[in-house]
């Protein structure tokens, strides 16, 4: 449907033979070229602040703010992060040998891959798509970027910045829709870098296999958050609050349902509240720190499904398709079968499911598929460890939401229908590289080659299983007598 | 229900049990495997020489000893891996527990190959078993005698949490319409395809040991005679049926003939004059594989070897010459005890050859020059590269084994079996109190709360430089607060001082009010593109 930038399938094959050529001619192997590329890419970020805001005002109605930490920061905090360290990452890490090889050089190398593809998303649609490419340059590949059609200011923006930044021959952003994409996952790439939804993702996987690429997927779900025990309700509701409606709920990390007991449910509310009235004001449509659904047809769905819902709404609940507005909205009451509960929300409504106890919740959250992120909220340690312990998820956080996610030293990624893979700071660096296992050895000691060629006797095997056994506990393992 | 979707179900109900969460329990399973392959030692021996003509030695060489290594690494280090790994943290987080915590991730699918069955079959499982996962265990059924034995590991292992299920191709897909959190698979990219195919379905990643040509280029100043011995040694193990065994070698012509008479000395020497009747000299699986690898003789020159008995599924060592870039030979992993020398004119041509085709799984170049390994390492890519040596690199535990490309996605062995079968679950444990310093991050937003939240939220710290900081910052407070301390910077040492008698040295960040001032000031001062992080 959009005509900004289309790519005909043509111009496809001439973008990516140029980009392989450029990874072939070797120009992204020393580091300083993808550190002068990393450079240009923090220059586009300092030079196009403004520019930015505003596309991301265009797409999401996002407030500056959230704009600001959330799509600027956190990539520029990644690039640091990246610039400061990518010496040392490429560095080759060498390893421990047995005895039989003691005088070799045995190390890692991280190597490209090749021409990568990252397809990003549009609910953080400069962020996730310029941070896994961080880590693709970085680690010293070419890369198409597929920006999400849906986020159209800032996939036009992308379209012009980076040939403006980046190097036009080792990088391009080829825009377009669903049959576009369709067509471009029909070449060969090294690695596909996708971040979306599951059903995507399933097509994403099987064109993959075609060429046997590897995939990184950052998928979604419905992060639960566990409320339980003993708690300070103020903090909880503030940072609940927030988590959930930063972006208007639009985040793949936002808690997407609470399960806590009645009595919880009952202190809680009045705490959710006052959170949202200090936050967006007692009109959260007037407040310019209140975002919007992204497109039309995402907010029908949206007002869809509050409509079938049973639950009863506590908070919110009004809607306004002319500015695809949709309260901050909590509901109460809410059972397993509800609407609301069988697909990730994605919105500003927040279902509260009743539990009587912290089994129950546990049992609740393993009956389903592993989330992208869990939360637990409590003051009791034993009650966080235990949900830590017999649950699992993409990411985990107590006491908070989202802020996991701008941690550059934890992977970002999820496990099972969550997704596969991570990325972030070093994370990013290592999904993108190839571990290349190197064994140098010398022409010397042929001798004790001897051990290990045929005939293969009693006496040789005993040589060379004493020889090549691994370290045991407090052996020091260097000398042969 | 098929029998297979039993197995998955009882193992996945095994697995939610939890039983395997406990390291304890981890170990013994491992230690338990360790006394199959001992006490079983007699049938792995027999199954090995009726399925691949290997002796009793050549089977404890080459396939024993690596996996009680890795089972060995396994126990002795398995506290170390699956405990918390602390990372970096933001000064919002400085007091928070900010860690990875590996997880097992369910049920794993383990499908074996043929050609070292016990090895590549029970090799991921110490992974999978290391990483507390519960497992399906799909031996090749081509090595049949093997699958057999294999079928007693439930009498050693847990036998609701570790299955076997033998069979053949029906059973494989069978299996593949489950669900699984990991398939580990090993075997040729064909099949790999589908493998990873059937594992889109359900979003299963998948770990593909494959194969491919694995190129050999012999520098013609090095010492042919220890490279050929070498050579001969990693082409003709196990019959060349191994996924990282030379493929071809690459020379120049002027060698040609010196390398063939090597290898020639070699085989007689390894293999003796009649290798047919020599017991450490293996065979071709079965006849459809025989049939293939004698079909790739057909276009090319034979210099040594070339005879072959059916009904043995035998063929002799082999060495082809002047082999062409079209032959039958080069158009597919040989699999079998074929070497085809390729003439190229010296390492530049040698590089552009293999750089034309799929990236293999093992690189091999010989050479005494430290330029010429450098080269080809740098412009060339594969799963693995040894210099001077073949296949020795399959021993090192430390080293990641595994492909790229059409040779395979994925790698293990030591640390790595037990990382590629685990979760790394990022997890930030935080306090519902210090509520005060998130008010930044909270709407209304402001100029000031956007500063703020800038810093405290996104800059990412060295621990150990900001952990001494933030500690100190916090006694400095503390003691200031009861008046008894100075704290000051000296040379960018954070130094905190109890006594007042203490007079602080001139430096120009010192302030009168205590370190405490101090991180704040320093952290106010921090440039967004500057963050030091060493």
């Amino acid at each position: 449907m959009s005509n900004t930038g289309v790519v005909d399938m043509e111009s496809q094959k001439q973008v990516l033979e140029r980009v392989r050529g450029a990874f072939r001619s070797g120009v992204t192997l020393p580091v300083k070229f993808r550190l002068t590329q990393l450079e240009a890419m923090m220059s586009l970020f300092e030079d196009n602040e403004t520019l930015i805001l505003e596309a991301m005002h265009k797409d999401l109605a996002k407030p500056k703010f959230e704009a600001v930490l959330s799509e600027i920061d956190m990539v520029v905090n990644d690039l640091c992060y990246t610039i400061s360290n990518l010496q040392s990452w490429i560095q080759p890490t060498y390893v421990g040998t047995n005895l039989a090889t003691k005088l070799d050089d045995c190390f890692v190398r991280r190597e490209p891959l090749g021409v990568v593809l990252i397809i990003g998303a549009w609910n953080y649609p400069l962020q996730l798509i310029l941070s896994p490419l961080i880590g693709a340059i970085a680690a010293g590949n070419c890369a198409i970027l597929k920006p999400s059609e849906i986020s159209r200011a800032t996939e036009k923006l992308l379209s012009e910045l980076i040939p403006k930044y980046l190097s036009q021959e080792c990088y391009a952003v080829i825009c377009g829709g669903a049959e576009e994409t369709k067509t471009l996952l029909e070449n060969r790439f090294d690695h596909i870098f996708y971040t979306g939804s599951q059903s995507v993702a399933r097509c994403i996987l099987q064109a993959a296999a075609v060429h046997l690429t590897p995939v990184t997927l950052e998928l979604g779900g419905k992060c639960p958050c566990l409320i339980y025990g003993r708690l300070d309700m103020k903090a909880a509701a503030k940072r609940l609050v927030w988590a959930k409606f930063f972006n208007a709920g639009q985040s793949c990390v936002a808690p997407d349902y609470v399960l806590c007991t009645a009595e919880t449910r009952d202190m809680l509310l009045p705490f959710v509240k006052e959170a949202l009235d200090s936050f967006y004001g007692s009109e959260p449509q007037q407040s310019p720190d209140m975002g919007r659904i992204v497109t039309d047809r995402h907010w029908d769905r949206l007002v869809e499904l509050l409509k079938k819902s049973e639950g009863k709404i506590v908070i919110g609940g009004e809607s306004d398709k002319k500015t695809r507005y949709i309260a901050p909205t909590v509901l109460v009451d809410v059972k397993e079968s509800d609407a609301l509960m069988q697909e990730e929300i994605f919105g500003p409504i927040l279902p509260i499911l009743i539990i009587k106890s912290l089994d129950e919740g546990i049992n609740f959250i393993n009956e389903r598929e592993k989330p992208l992120a869990l939360y637990a909220f409590s003051d009791e340690s034993q009650v966080v460890t235990t949900v830590l312990e017999r649950t699992s998820s993409g990411g985990f956080c107590s006491n908070d939401g989202i802020v996991h996610m701008s941690l550059s030293g934890l992977p970002f990624g999820g496990v099972g229908a969550s997704g596969m893979g991570n990325y972030h700071g070093r994370w990013g660096f290592e999904t993108f590289s190839h571990k290349r296992g190197c064994m140098l050895r010398g022409w010397g000691l042929e001798r004790v080659n001897v051990l290990r060629y045929p005939p293969y006797t009693e006496s040789n095997l005993s040589w060379l299983r004493w020889a090549t056994t691994s370290k045991k506990k407090g052996w020091a393992g260097c000398s042969v007598m | 229900m098929s029998r297979e979707q039993q197995a998955v179900q009882q193992a996945r109900k095994a697995f939610l049990t939890g039983r395997s969460k406990p390291l304890d329990y981890r170990i013994k399973q491992l230690q338990n495997l360790k006394r199959f392959i001992k006490e079983k030692t007699t049938d792995i021996n027999n199954a090995m020489r009726n399925d691949l003509h290997k002796t009793a030695n050549a089977t404890q060489l080459f396939e024993i000893l690596g996996l009680e290594g890795e089972i060995n690494l396994a126990v002795s280090k398995l506290t170390e891996w699956a405990a918390p790994r602390p990372v970096n943290k933001n000064l919002l987080t400085i007091a928070d527990d900010v860690y990875i915590q590996p997880e097992p991730l369910g049920v794993v699918l383990i499908i074996g190959a043929w050609n070292y069955p016990i090895a590549v079959t029970l090799q991921p499982l110490v992974g999978a078993i290391a990483a507390g996962n519960a497992a399906v265990v799909k031996p090749s059924e081509v090595s049949s005698h093997t699958a057999k034995v294999m079928e007693l590991l439930p009498l050693y292992l847990d036998p609701e949490m570790y299955q076997v299920v033998t069979g053949g191709v029906p059973e494989t897909q069978e299996l593949l319409k489950q669900r699984f959190d990991h398939i580990f698979y090993t075997g040729n990219s064909t099949v790999g395809k589908l493998v990873m195919e059937a594992a889109a379905r359900h979003l299963t990643p998948v770990t593909l040991e494959l194969g491919g040509k694995s190129p050999c280029y012999i520098d013609k100043n090095c010492d042919i005679r220890i490279a050929c011995r070498r050579i001969t040694w990693g082409k003709y193990m196990n019959c060349g049926q191994t996924c990282i065994a030379p493929d071809y070698v690459l020379c120049e012509s002027s060698i040609q003939d010196k390398v063939i008479n090597e290898i020639q000395k070699c085989i007689q020497e390894f293999y003796t004059n009649d290798p047919k009747s020599f017991a450490d000299y293996g065979r071709i699986i079965n006849q459809r594989h025989f049939k293939r690898i004698m079909a790739l003789l057909e276009d090319s020159t034979v210099a040594i070897g070339g005879d072959s008995d059916e009904s043995e599924c035998y063929i002799a060592p082999t060495v082809l010459r002047d082999v062409t870039s079209g032959s039958k030979v080069m158009q597919e992993e040989i699999f079998g005890p074929i070497l085809p020398i390729i003439t190229v004119n010296g390492l530049n041509e040698a590089i552009q050859f293999i750089n034309e085709r799929e990236k293999p799984l093992a690189l091999y170049v010989f050479s005494p020059s430290k330029k010429v390994i450098k080269q080809m390492i740098s412009e060339t890519s594969s799963g693995a590269i040894v210099a001077n040596d073949c296949l020795v690199h399959f021993t090192i535990s430390d080293l990641p084994f595994g492909g790229i490309g059409n040779s395979g996605t994925g790698c293990y062995h030591g640390k790595y079996s037990f990382d590629q079968l685990s979760h790394l679950r990022s997890c930030l444990i935080k306090k519902l109190n210090m509520e005060g310093v998130n008010q930044m991050r909270y709407p209304p937003h402001t100029t000031k709360k956007l500063r703020w939240a800038r810093i405290l939220l996104l800059k990412q710290v060295n621990l150990a430089r900001w952990r001494q900081v933030a500690q100190v910052a916090m006694l400095a407070a503390l003691a200031a607060f009861v008046g008894q301390s100075r704290c000051f910077m000296v040379n960018g040492r954070m130094s905190c001082r109890f006594s007042r008698t203490d007079a602080p040295p001139s430096d120009e960040r010192y302030d009168k009010r205590g370190c405490l001032v101090l991180m704040f000031r320093d952290v106010t001062a921090l440039e967004l593109r500057s963050v030091p992080l060493f």
